[in-house]
Order: structure tokens, then C-alpha cells, then sequence
């Protein structure tokens, strides 16, 4: 770097006063939400461990309890991998690779200062031999090497939890990808040393892109594709290893008023995630699942080999989507799960739908529809004005009505057989001409929708009601233009 | 792989020697030059001609030669040369039970226990080149390594988990040669397990790790979109000698006739 040194003293001067500055408010800010994490303490990582413990291990989407010690200690993790065939989708299996026997591997939870002895144990029916990498490790290959398992064998190394943070883990072997692709991945926590602010609830999410040899949907046993893969064509993104994993009956339960805190990961092989929850601000959010944090977040980044901490609190219920909004992934290949908040309403915070009105923006409620300004040819009988009314009937109408005038139960009633057609004609033709808004009942069912004016002309409505009651059952009568004429006069 | 050269070798190797006999349960390769998996693309190996099994050894096969050799049956086995897994999927020391098909591969067998069974018929585990180079066949080709279909089979196998009872060898397909079961059945062992990744006598002479961790694999591969390769070479490498798995055969090689004259 060029520049004398009292500029360089000046300048970090400068910045330490800004960084004071911008710090103090956002911490004040903090305790609004969530209580603020506690006070850095002045641990060094030279402190002597006390005692020894086997570390709680957890699967998707639960978390293992938080740490209340105040000192590190030796903990004792094991992790069996094993090669199983599970559910992808509805239909659809596949040989996923996993850490302790889905995707993704168990939660790992230690704390800061922590000496973790880690054992692998790769179960005799694998036709791999695996490793891991955990990011939490501070140390070549971080863990690999010393852990590289044939089938049927253990291996067992430790380390020491450095740096706090939650950090990704996978399997290391060659070929990498292709371990990774088949869901060998999963998080490590080390909480700091001060300990992490209580919340109400925790969660564990991790998203992955999966390349299987079918499209996706396509049904049955789907084996790995090294094409699609190498081409990070994806077929699947999904969280927590299966489409569906935290919908439905296993959508994340809380209760409006409580505080989350979703722990994400993301797996890759080769997709970055745009983590977002449809309907949630996150308060908080410990970017890269690093020290620092950010407030007021809509969507964060999750790299793939990274995580991120999500922390909000839930103001009201209903259901909150969590979402990879490179959005295509959540609605056509997987990413999407549910958080399910019950408990009270907040109507101030959100009122739900108020109304829902027809918008008309011609404000006389009429409709053009186009071509209606080609002159319309005239029906001489009651044969073409049939004809002529099928094909208005099956631009203007089918789409609601249906093609054979079934209706939808509950939104657009029934043209065939209707009581409500056949006994007021006039009605009828008031209806196409002016549109409906309110309630009705038609052959014994309430309707209560909105049926905008058709802007057709006098012919056009004649030979569309005509066809409507020449079919289904209805009365055959013919309507005429001058019928409609009147109508429309009578209403003016 | 050079294929012109193969070609040359090939004919001559018909054309220079009156053919020796092969025993019925073998088939001979004719040498020919490749580049290994993690070889140098510009010093492709030579592999002379060898023989090879017809399939790997089956669960009966190893019967009779445990019932010859005591110390290598089960509870005999010395740990230091077969661990404990060794054989464990058969009912007792000479009896197979319902795991353990008799024409089905022997699996759960370590480098020391199949090297003691081949000395006895012998035979010789094939060199990794050897067995590297016989397996790029496939039922018309010499080498079908650069075909994906070839490829995507062979993954396949590789990304299904072990059946609890394997399937007779006669089921497997044959390549050109008559050999059956180089993919698709049981992964096999061979002399040199144990040297990838290592160029010279010394272990230190090269700074990436055999163990092939993470993206270290990758950096000396010389295809890295030969996944099928890369797991038999990350298979191998994570092996010691007495190691013994519920996938892990062998089958015997011996040298094509030492006397042969070379062209």
C-alpha cells in the first residue's frame, strides 16, 4: 500500500470512530427482537478441558439441545454412514449416501474450545469407501485424510473447535463431487463461547441439488447422472434430502409470538441458494454462519459448502414458505417446506384479505373483446345462430363455465340443466350484457362470485344464449337480437 | 491409449508366436499401451500380454482350498494378515450357509488370503495396470472407456449398495476376451493396491496425498469425467492387506508364456 503513515493512522482512527458509531444503535436495535447474544468472554483456547461427554446427534429438522456449560470439555461424536435407497419424491428413489442414514447427516453441536473425538464408522454394506471433511476443522483435508474409511471399517481422529460458527460437513472422496451429489453432507455448530441468546425454537435445514438419470417426477429407482452433474444441470433442489420433507403433516411447527432459528446449510454439489421465507423478515441474520450479523434481511446467499443463521421472531400464525427464490428450484424441483405457525392472529400486523372486488379499469363495467370490431355476419336460422354462439360461447365463456356448462362447484355455476337459465330469459340476457355480482342460486347451490360484463354485440349475445340453451338439457328456446335490443334499452 | 500401437502389437504377437496354451478357465489379453488413471497422458504404460480368469473365484473355490489349509479358515486367520470380517458371511470355518451361494464370488477375503490361494494354483493376483487395462473392454471393443453408455453402466453398479446375497458369477456379462464380471459383480484386489498416486519407490516424491481426498483426486486425473475410474482407484486406495469386505473379490492372473519370443 502507497501513502505516508500518518495518513494510514489517520484513516484507521477515522474508521474505528465510524465502526463505534454504526455498532451502537444496532445493538440497541437487536433487543427488540431477540434478547442479544451474551458478552464476549475472555476465554482463551488454552483453558483446560473439564470432564468428557458424547455429543447429542440429531436428524433433519431437529437440533440437538442448546450447550449451557460454561467450559470446554471433551466431547465424543460418532457418525455411522451407510448407502440407502429413500424417498426422493412421491414415486421416486434413490441410493443416497448419508451421514447416519438420511440427508442431511446428523446435527453436530459442540462448543467453542470443545476437543472433539470423531469416529467414523463406514458400515460393511457400502460399496464406498468415505471420509469427512468437516469446515470446522482447523487442519489439512480437515479431517479427511485421517478419517478415509474402506467398507466395514472405523477410523478416529480429534480436533479442537478453534473458531466458532456453523460450518458445513461432507465426504472428501474421489470423486468428490459425485459423494456430495449423493447427499454426503450435513452441519457442525460450535457455539461460541458466550453461548448463543436463547429462542424458542431451532431448526435444522439444509438444501442440495440432486442429478438424477430421468427428468425430474420420472418414477422409480433414478441412479446418479455425471453428465447432468458436470453440465450443474439439476433436477431436483431440494431441503432436507426428499421433495416434500417439511410439508404436510411434517411441515416445522411453532407458535405465533415465539422466536426461530433456522439453521441452514447448503450442500451443494454446485447450486448457491437464495434462502428466503415467504411472509417473514429475517431480524437477523449471521451471514456465511459467521460472527457477524445483519438486520432486516428478506433473502441471504447460502454458498454451497456454507450456511447461514436465520433468526425471526413470529408476529403472527399462518403458514411461512421457506424457499430457494431462484424460484423455478422451489416451484418445478423441490425447494420448498413450511413453517406452521398456530396461535393468535395479529390483524394489525396482517389483516388477511379484506376484499376482493372486480377491478374495471374501463369503469363501464364492459369488457372489448378482440375481433369485436369485425362486423359480426347475420344468422338467417336458428341452425346458424347455434353455430355462430358455440364459438362465442367457447371464447368468452368455456373458460369459467366450462365446455359442456358444468360449472366449478362453489365459484361459476352450472349452465347445463340450470334452473336459473331457463326460467327468466331477459335475466339471461341482462347477465351477458351487463355482467353479475352478488349472490345466487343456481339448481340449489349458492354462488357468490363475479361475472364481468361481455361487451358483445346484440348478435353475439343472441347466438351465444341461444347455443347455452340449445344444450345440456336446457329449455332450446331462441333468443333474437331483438330481444337483446330491448333488454338493453329497457336498462339504459 | 494409443490404438495404432495396440494394433501393431496385436498382430504381431499373432503373427510372431505359435500360440501357447491357455488354461480353459483363462483368457489371454494382449498387451498394449495405456495411460493410467492418474498417469501422464505423454508416458502411457506398457501392459505385456498376460492371462486373466474367465470370473472372478467363487465361494466354492475358496471352500476347497480353506479345507486344504487349515490356518487360513476362519478362526485360524491370523489378524495380522485377515481381519475380522474375514469370511464372516459363511456359516462356520468349512461350511458356506445361505449367505454365501457356492457360485456365487468370495467376498470378506483379505490380500494375503487370496495371494496364499492363487500361490497354490500358480496363479498371481493381476497388477492394477493389468486389471485396469483388461477392464476397458466391453463385448466388441478393446477399450470402451471413451463411450458413455460403457461408463454410465459401470456408475451405476458403483452407486447401488451391496445385495446381502451376491449373484452367481455365470450371471454376468462377458466381453469380447470371454471375461465376465470386471464390472457389475464384486469389486476386486489386485498385486499393487496400495500405489497410485506414487511414481517412484518413495512415497514423498510427489505432493499429493494417495489418499485422494477432496479436490487433491482431481489434480492429477487425467479425465476427470472417468468417475467410474476415480472410485476404483479412491476403493483401492482406502485398503490395507488384511482389510476384508462384504463387496471385495479377486480373481487369478498369470503371465502370458514367459518364453514367448517378442517382436
Amino acid at each position: 500500500m502507497v501513502g505516508s503513515a500518518p495518513t494510514n493512522i489517520m484513516k484507521r482512527t477515522l474508521l474505528s470512530l465510524l465502526l463505534t458509531a454504526l455498532l451502537l444503535p444496532q445493538t440497541a436495535r437487536a433487543q427488540s427482537t431477540i434478547s442479544s447474544a451474551p458478552a464476549p468472554s475472555a476465554e482463551t483456547k488454552d483453558v483446560p478441558l473439564e470432564g468428557e461427554e458424547i455429543a447429542i446427534l440429531t436428524d433433519a429438522p431437529n437440533v440437538p439441545p442448546a450447550i449451557t456449560r460454561k467450559h470446554p470439555t471433551n466431547v465424543k461424536v460418532e457418525i455411522e454412514v451407510t448407502e440407502v435407497v429413500k424417498r426422493m419424491a412421491d414415486g421416486v428413489d434413490y441410493t443416497f449416501w448419508t451421514f447416519g442414514g438420511s440427508v442431511p447427516g446428523k446435527f453436530i453441536r459442540v462448543r467453542q474450545n470443545d476437543v472433539v473425538d470423531f469416529t467414523l464408522k463406514n458400515h460393511p454394506t457400502s460399496k464406498m469407501p468415505h471420509n469427512i471433511d468437516l469446515h470446522a476443522v482447523t487442519g489439512p483435508g480437515g479431517g479427511a485424510k485421517a478419517t478415509f474409511t474402506a467398507p466395514g471399517h472405523q477410523t478416529n481422529f480429534s480436533f479442537k473447535a478453534l473458531n466458532p460458527g456453523l460450518y458445513i460437513y461432507h465426504c472428501a472422496t474421489a470423486p468428490v463431487g459425485m459423494h456430495i451429489a449423493n447427499g454426503m453432507y450435513g452441519l457442525i455448530l460450535v457455539e461460541p463461547k458466550e453461548g448463543m441468546a436463547k429462542v424458542d425454537k431451532e431448526f435444522y435445514v439444509v438444501q442440495g441439488d440432486f442429478y438424477t438419470t430421468g427428468k425430474y417426477g420420472e418414477a422409480g429407482h433414478q441412479g446418479f447422472s455425471m453428465e447432468k452433474a458436470i453440465e450443474e444441470d439439476a433436477d431436483y433442489v431440494v431441503f432436507n434430502g426428499s421433495v416434500g420433507s417439511m410439508t404436510g403433516e411434517k411441515a416445522l411447527k411453532a407458535t405465533a409470538g415465539e422466536t426461530v432459528r433456522l439453521f441452514v446449510g447448503n450442500g451443494g454439489p454446485n447450486l448457491v441458494s437464495s434462502f428466503h421465507v415467504i411472509g417473514e423478515i429475517f431480524d437477523r441474520v449471521y451471514q456465511e454462519g459467521g460472527t457477524l450479523f445483519q438486520e432486516n434481511v428478506q433473502t441471504t446467499l447460502v454458498p454451497a459448502g456454507g450456511s447461514t443463521i436465520c433468526e425471526f421472531k413470529l408476529d403472527t400464525k399462518g403458514d411461512f414458505i421457506l424457499v430457494d427464490h431462484s424460484i423455478f428450484r422451489a416451484f418445478n424441483k423441490g425447494a420448498l417446506g413450511i413453517l406452521n405457525a398456530d396461535g393468535k392472529d395479529d390483524l394489525l400486523v396482517f389483516s388477511g384479505q379484506k376484499k376482493d372486488e372486480v377491478y374495471l379499469p374501463e369503469g363501464g363495467a364492459i369488457q372489448t373483446m378482440p375481433g369485436e370490431t369485425k362486423a359480426t355476419p347475420v344468422a338467417t336460422n336458428k341452425a346458424e345462430r347455434i353455430a355462430a354462439g358455440q364459438f362465442v360461447y367457447d371464447r368468452n365463456c368455456a373458460a369459467c363455465h366450462m365446455p359442456t356448462g358444468t360449472g366449478v362447484p362453489a365459484a361459476f355455476p352450472p349452465l347445463a340443466k340450470s334452473d336459473y337459465m331457463n326460467e327468466d330469459v331477459d335475466r339471461a340476457i341482462d347477465t351477458v350484457l351487463h355482467g353479475l355480482q352478488g349472490e345466487i342460486t343456481v339448481n340449489g347451490n349458492k354462488f357468490n362470485s363475479v361475472m364481468p360484463a361481455l361487451g358483445l354485440n346484440d348478435e353475439n349475445v343472441a347466438n351465444v344464449l341461444t347455443y347455452v340453451y340449445s344444450q345440456w338439457d336446457n329449455s332450446g328456446v331462441e333468443v333474437t337480437p331483438n330481444q337483446v335490443k330491448n333488454v338493453r334499452e329497457s336498462k339504459k | 491409449m494409443k490404438l495404432p500401437s495396440l494394433i501393431l502389437l496385436t498382430l504381431a504377437a499373432f503373427a510372431g508366436a505359435e500360440e501357447p496354451t491357455i488354461p480353459a478357465d483363462m483368457a489371454r489379453v494382449e498387451g498394449g499401451e495405456y495411460v493410467p488413471m492418474f498417469g501422464e497422458i505423454s508416458k502411457p504404460r506398457t501392459v505385456p500380454p498376460f492371462l486373466i480368469d474367465r470370473r472372478p473365484v467363487t465361494n466354492a473355490e475358496f471352500l476347497a482350498f480353506v479345507r486344504e489349509h487349515p490356518k487360513w479358515q476362519r478362526s485360524n486367520a491370523v489378524k495380522l494378515f485377515a481381519d475380522q470380517g474375514y469370511l464372516n458371511h459363511w456359516a462356520g470355518d468349512l461350511e458356506l450357509g445361505e449367505n454365501a451361494p457356492p457360485e456365487a464370488p468370495v467376498i470378506r477375503v483379505s490380500w494375503f488370503a487370496v495371494r496364499a490361494f492363487l500361490k497354490v494354483q500358480g496363479k498371481r493376483l493381476p497388477r492394477e495396470d493389468e486389471w485396469e487395462f483388461a477392464a476397458l473392454a466391453d463385448a466388441t471393443r478393446i477399450d470402451a472407456s471413451n463411450d458413455p453408455a460403457y461408463l454410465k453402466r459401470i456408475l451405476e453398479w458403483y452407486g447401488k449398495p451391496t445385495p446381502a446375497r451376491l449373484p452367481d458369477v455365470s450371471t454376468s456379462e462377458k466381453d469380447f476376451r470371454g471375461v465376465a464380471g470386471m464390472h457389475g459383480l464384486v469389486w476386486e484386489w489386485v498385486e499393487d493396491f496400495n500405489n497410485q498416486m506414487v511414481t517412484g519407490a518413495a512415497r514423498d516424491d510427489t505432493s499429493l496425498d494417495r489418499s485422494l481426498f477432496c479436490a487433491g483426486g482431481a489434480v492429477n486425473a487425467t479425465n476427470a469425467a472417468n468417475y467410474a475410474a476415480f472410485m476404483r482407484y479412491a476403493f483401492r486406495s482406502s485398503l490395507e492387506g488384511n482389510y476384508t469386505t462384504l463387496n471385495l473379490g479377486f480373481r487369478g492372473a498369470r503371465d502370458a508364456n514367459p518364453t514367448e519370443p517378442t517382436p
